[in-house]
């Protein structure tokens, strides 16, 4: 009869993580050694810190293992096929911002939107005999997105880190990836398209929606969620 | 609710069909339940992700759970020499559901193909009329369309060949169809940031003094080409408002099939590029007539599939239960002439078809049970 709050194990993010909720009376930190992952709670009853992998956070909350999360609103997107049947987003936690964005070269001077994308890649596919490449780790949304956008003759290749570079080791022809000052873009001689923004990224409380709730643990949410929607100062 | 069929019993709905159309004349063919991805990836895009399932092998690469017959049978018919047939087949395909998650992700189909090229109007409605019989007794809601239309409309307009072929590239994804068609009627301007350039080079400018090194497989010259060629598009003028009217009336057109036509020969006075596909539309009309199909109380959707069944480039049909609007349609079918030549690298064959979903019928007929 615990209510599981799943947070990022390491970092930044967790660091953020502590002090958001700090500032809300909550009292986060980790316990035992410094490479054990394990923590303690203060300042609520009856919550159970677990430390998770921010990239797991958003499949553990749809299965309902834990109650709440905090993890990045794209991770809960790409990792979960209609997310929002799975999670409920709390609060925004205005933290850890990263755009997902689409990039072409700078020397492209003649695509500036995603419809002159659409269009280049048309082109592009006459001239090369194959569908233009975009890099990306984030499958799911830049897919969806493209779609909603209606953008045909392009393909998604798959790039875990590095994705800025791929262009110029000729492995795709634009890039899909996360950036927060855009200067690693601007080294590498890329460009965000002017209508590119695939999604705004925060940090964020989300609540399990498959979870049957017990009296007790209800009353626990109830309490957290009072917490946290007020800071203390 | 879709009620869970038993697999068995589907069987045999299947193989009942599948004898309906053995007997109309079809020979058996089958496909491999392991496609190579690359063939689908390559006609339907990226989007294909999405909904088939894609699995890894070392040797041959990416591979894809059949996600529907028609382009492996397309494949061999084309590669086996592409002679007028019939063909029958009974297999399961996979989807994935991630937008219906309450629709099975595996299930039956038993379609029919007709490779013909002497008279199409007459073959469309031999595959429609036998759908419509072997599906008879369930009091189904045909849909009736026809991208002949379309494309015949698109080809009218007085716009240049790139523009046209803009329409036509995206046909099928109504949404960025939806924009190109303003922004060629003059109803949405160009981004500013490219509008300068353009304008720019127009005057002869440099338009590569900011653009920092080249990178990457796309050339200076296929930037420059495509500068020109913007260009030429910003000097052209908007398409006319009066065929702006008649591609959105056409756009729009939902009537029975007699009205349709009828209002398509008054639009064709207006869009003389309209007549050969409005001929085709009214031959076939008799066809159906001759077979015995009421044409007076055929529905007709110009739009019709517009969304969801991309290879197909003339006449579509559906049918659905009109009594449950949360089934999928039980049987969905049409001319794909364009497959063909896609497929056929060098050769075409006319062709027209269509399947029916065996687990469909059956929980339609399990759910008016149980109503």
């Amino acid at each position: 009869m615990t209510v599981k709050l799943g947070v990022p194990s390491k970092g930044r993010l967790m660091e953020k993580t502590f002090d958001w909720f700090g500032a809300r009376g909550i009292e986060l930190r980790r316990t035992g050694s410094e490479r054990e992952y394990s923590g303690a709670v203060r300042g609520v009853d009856g919550v159970q810190l677990v430390l998770l992998s921010a990239s797991e956070i958003p499949r553990e909350l749809a299965a309902g293992r834990i109650h709440l999360g905090v993890t990045g609103s794209d991770l809960v997107r790409e990792k979960l096929p209609n997310w929002d049947m799975h999670v409920t987003e709390l609060e925004p936690m205005g933290f850890g911002h990263a755009d997902l964005i689409l990039a072409v070269p700078r020397c492209w001077v003649d695509v500036d939107t995603v419809s002159d994308l659409d269009s280049a890649a048309a082109a592009f596919r006459a001239e090369h005999g194959f569908r233009l490449r975009i890099a990306t780790k984030y499958h799911r949304l830049v897919r969806e997105f493209l779609k909603h956008e209606g953008v045909a003759d392009y393909q998604l290749v798959d790039s875990q880190g590095a994705t800025e570079g791929t262009v110029k080791n000729l492995t795709a022809e634009a890039i899909a990836d996360i950036t927060s000052t855009g200067e690693t873009l601007r080294a590498n001689h890329l460009k965000i398209l002017s209508d590119g923004v695939i999604h705004k990224s925060q940090a964020t409380l989300f609540q399990a929606s498959n979870v049957t709730w017990t009296g007790a643990e209800k009353k626990i949410l109830n309490q957290l969620t009072d917490m946290v929607a007020a800071p203390v100062s | 609710m879709i009620p869970a069929i038993d697999k068995s019993q589907s069987l045999a709905e299947a193989l009942r069909l599948r004898r309906f159309f053995l007997d109309a004349g079809a020979e058996l063919v089958d496909a491999h339940i392991l496609q190579p991805a690359g063939t689908l990836l390559d006609l339907y895009g990226e989007d294909i992700r999405a909904r088939a399932y894609v699995t890894q092998d070392p040797e041959r690469g990416e591979m894809m759970l059949r996600p529907d017959f028609t382009v492996p049978v397309v494949q061999q018919h084309m590669d086996a020499g592409a002679a007028p047939a019939r063909y029958t087949y009974l297999g399961e395909v996979f989807r994935k559901q991630e937008e219906h998650p309450e629709r099975p992700s595996e299930y039956l189909q038993v379609g029919f193909e007709l490779f013909d090229d002497a008279n199409p109007a007459r073959a469309d409605a031999e595959v429609f009329a036998l759908f419509a019989e072997a599906l008879a007794d369930l009091g189904l809601r045909p849909a009736t369309g026809d991208f002949g239309i379309l494309i015949a409309a698109i080809d009218g307009l007085s716009l240049s060949a790139p523009r046209r072929a803009a329409l036509m590239r995206h046909l099928w994804r109504p949404r960025r169809f939806r924009k190109l068609v303003e922004r060629f009627a003059g109803k949405r301007t160009a981004p500013p940031r490219r509008a300068a350039v353009v304008e720019a080079y127009g005057a002869g400018g440099d338009p590569l003094a900011d653009a920092g090194p080249f990178i990457g497989l796309r050339s200076r010259d296929e930037v420059l080409g495509r500068l020109d060629r913007l260009v030429a598009d910003a000097a052209e003028p908007p398409l006319p408002a009066a065929e702006l009217e008649l591609l959105d009336h056409i756009l729009d057109l939902k009537d029975m099939c007699p009205a349709a036509l009828e209002q398509l020969r008054d639009i064709t006075v207006d869009l003389p590029a309209l007549q050969s596909a409005v001929q085709r539309f009214e031959q076939r009309l008799d066809a159906m007539s001759a077979r015995g199909i009421a044409v007076d109380a055929l529905p007709f959707e110009a739009s019709f599939g517009r969304t969801t069944l991309e290879y197909y480039d003339g006449f579509v049909f559906g049918f659905a239960a009109p009594d449950m609007p949360g089934l999928p349609h039980l049987a969905t079918g049409g001319r794909y002439d364009a497959l063909t030549r896609v497929l056929g690298r060098g050769r075409e064959m006319p062709a027209v078809g269509g399947m029916v979903r065996p687990e469909t019928v059956l929980a339609l007929r399990e759910l008016r049970r149980n109503a």
